[in-house]
């Protein structure tokens, strides 16, 4: 089966990988790219561990085609962090314990930076909905609530 | 399998008419790619039509909204004349799963993927909504209610690709609007849905009305007898009390593990009196 060459943006790079048609954006992302940092949960758009922003909206990469990326713009949580200085999510993440086996945290940290970049001052109520595409059956969601809404206030004031 | 995204409707029509095997269209692909993951469909040939021109947008035309089928929910929700015009449709909209899944899913592919269940459906049919559909006989329009036939079938002809979902302008002194039960607040399919849509006179008396119970039947189910109840009323206690009783009654449901019959009938009810007095105060109802 020949394979579909696409040529995209990865967390600002330009990037050229040849995939096979069914193959999915996650599989893409982690099995041909090595960025293994968007992580598989369902495979079926239910838990949001795989979430990615593509042309500016939150989306499950299990959900898009490898071969959708071309001429879009990829965001994943390899693009976060500058250098070895933490996004204020991450970091605020750390200090509220907001993660115990981390396999969620890729995807809530990409739909908190998402969430914040449409709405820099949400209410609780508004992060438990914005995040409510994102299971997490460790912390019972209070410390990321907490640190989301910790780390809003340190953007706003940036 | 073949992946092919074409820049026209005309191609796009062609590739599905002329292909052997399974053919998918994709748009949102957040029904395709779980069907595909689950081994329910193996597609020999995936139509991408999110880069045929037109598609992705929005366009408000003399006779309304004119609704390209790769625009994502998301989208959808963002419009603000859409909010304005049909506040019921573009709630149900909304409600179609998370925030990652408001990005990618269309109400075409909600109405394409033919759930009993699918929210977006019944507020398109009170709201009169039509499909635009273009084959390789050309182009026609259907009301949106024509086109599920069954659980997971449309009565679209092989070829035949929906590229826009019309709304017409709002009328003065209508409105619209959606209520679902579910179990959670949020992320998850109807037990069971109501769509309203109400047109009043100058005095608040009901002359227009249309209601759509989904998750009720194998298909939507626009029950013409509520609509003769609504007309001619104001929406008094008497009024909604046999709304309730009419819905309840018009109800084919199934018992499944999301519901029993008994209680998707009971909540039938309760739904069609509540969005009825949602869709009556937003006409300006008193």
């Amino acid at each position: 089966m020949a394979g579909v060459a696409v040529s995209t943006t990865i967390n600002g790079d330009n990037v050229e990988y040849l995939c096979q048609p069914d193959e999915t954006l996650l599989e893409v992302l982690r099995d041909r790219l090595g960025l293994t940092g968007t992580k598989e949960g369902c495979g079926t758009g239910d838990c949001g561990a795989c979430s990615i922003i593509l042309d500016s909206r939150l989306v499950c990469s299990c959900l898009v085609l490898g071969a959708e990326a071309e001429g879009r713009r990829v965001e994943t949580i390899e693009g976060m962090a500058h250098g070895e200085r933490l996004h204020p999510l991450q970091q605020k993440f750390l200090e509220h314990a907001a993660l115990q086996c981390g396999i969620c945290t890729p995807g809530f940290l990409i739909a908190a930076k998402d969430l914040l970049a449409k709405n820099p001052d949400p209410t609780e109520e508004e992060i438990r909905f914005g995040l409510a595409g994102n299971l997490c059956r460790c912390t019972g969601y209070d410390k990321i609530v907490r640190a989301v809404q910790d780390a809003a206030s340190v953007m706003k004031a940036a | 399998m073949r992946y092919i995204r074409p820049l026209s409707m005309e191609d796009a029509v062609g590739l599905i008419a002329g292909s052997t095997g399974t053919a998918a269209i994709l748009a949102g692909g957040s029904d395709l790619l779980v069907r595909m993951k689950g081994g329910f469909i193996e597609p020999d040939l995936i139509v991408d039509i999110k880069a045929i021109e037109g598609l992705s947008e929005i366009r408000e035309t003399a006779e309304g909204f004119s609704i390209g089928a790769a625009v994502s929910c998301a989208v959808l929700g963002e419009n603000t004349a859409l909010q304005e015009g049909w506040p019921g449709v573009v709630e149900a909209a909304r409600l179609i799963g998370s925030k990652q899944i408001q990005g990618r899913c269309t109400i075409v592919g909600n109405l394409c993927n033919a759930s009993p269940a699918a929210d977006s459906v019944p507020a398109l049919v009170v709201a009169g909504a039509q499909a635009s559909i273009v084959g390789p006989k050309g182009r026609r329009t259907a009301p949106v209610e024509t086109l599920p036939v069954g659980p997971g079938k449309t009565s679209l002809a092989k070829g035949e690709i929906i590229e826009a979902i019309l709304l017409a302008n709002r009328l003065p002194r209508s409105g619209d609007a959606y209520l679902r039960f579910i179990p959670r607040t949020e992320m998850d399919i109807a037990v069971v849905s109501t769509g309203v849509n109400l047109r009043l006179d100058e005095e608040g008396v009901i002359v227009g009305a249309r209601l759509a119970l989904g998750a009720a039947a194998p298909t939507v189910l626009l029950v013409e007898d509520a609509a003769e109840v609504l007309i001619g009323s104001k929406l008094d206690e008497g009024t909604l009390e046999k709304l309730a009783k009419v819905c309840s009654g018009a109800c084919r449901p199934i018992d499944d593990k999301r519901g029993t019959v008994e209680f998707r009938r009971k909540v039938a009810g309760v739904l069609a009196r509540r969005a009825a007095t949602t869709a009556y105060i937003r006409a300006g109802g008193k």
